[in-house]
């Protein structure tokens, strides 16, 4: 399922709502997702998951081209933890 | 200083979705559900679930495998099962990164 098959069938559900709302819809939904972990938040979706970043400790890489030795900084990445009901139902 | 920012719900995005829209809070909330819903039943179907500019929810299915209850240090199997994982896209990495 892709973005677009996500809105189409949110717009069949609700035909009241012109497919326009339904589209800036399901873009509200996974920006305020987005932007909350940007700000070092987390969100919980019961029964689906929950989202949250944990931090990479900085490191010594490597340039594989020159082999040349450089700081590769500590950063935040993003980590998803599927829910109980989600991993239920993907085991049925 | 840092702000601690705390933990975004359904509640929350519901509300936004009723202020930014202009619909109904039930309707809105009713939308939330929808959405994640829709994402779960394509999960449960064997679908993965692939959001542009967001990030792809992809299955996997893991073997069985040995396993060991910590607290006795018995072995167990570990019956096979299917997985979700979140491969964030490349903006959203960068988003996070960024702070």
């Amino acid at each position: 399922m892709i973005r677009s098959e996500l809105v189409q069938a949110l717009a069949k559900e609700n035909p009241d709502l012109r497919p326009e709302e339904v589209e800036q819809t399901v873009d509200i939904f996974f920006e305020e997702i987005a932007r909350r972990l940007a700000e070092g938040g987390r969100v919980e979706l019961r029964g689906f998951g929950a989202f949250s970043t944990r931090e990479r400790e900085s490191r010594k890489g490597r340039n594989p081209r020159t082999g040349e030795t450089v700081d590769v900084p500590s950063k935040k990445v993003p980590y998803f933890k599927p829910g109980k009901e989600m991993r239920e139902r993907l085991n049925p | 200083m840092m702000r601690s920012v705390g933990t975004l719900t359904r509640a929350d995005l519901a509300e936004t979705i009723n202020r930014k829209m202009g619909f109904s809070r039930a309707e809105s909330l009713a939308l939330v559900e929808s959405i994640l819903a829709h994402m779960c039943n394509a999960m449960a179907d064997g679908e993965n679930v692939k959001i542009s500019g967001f990030g792809s929810f992809v299955l996997r299915d893991k073997k069985e495998r040995i396993g060991r209850n910590p607290k006795t240090g018995i072995e167990v199997p570990i019956t096979p099962r299917r997985v979700m994982t979140f491969r964030a896209s490349q903006l959203l990495k960068e988003r996070i990164a960024n702070g």
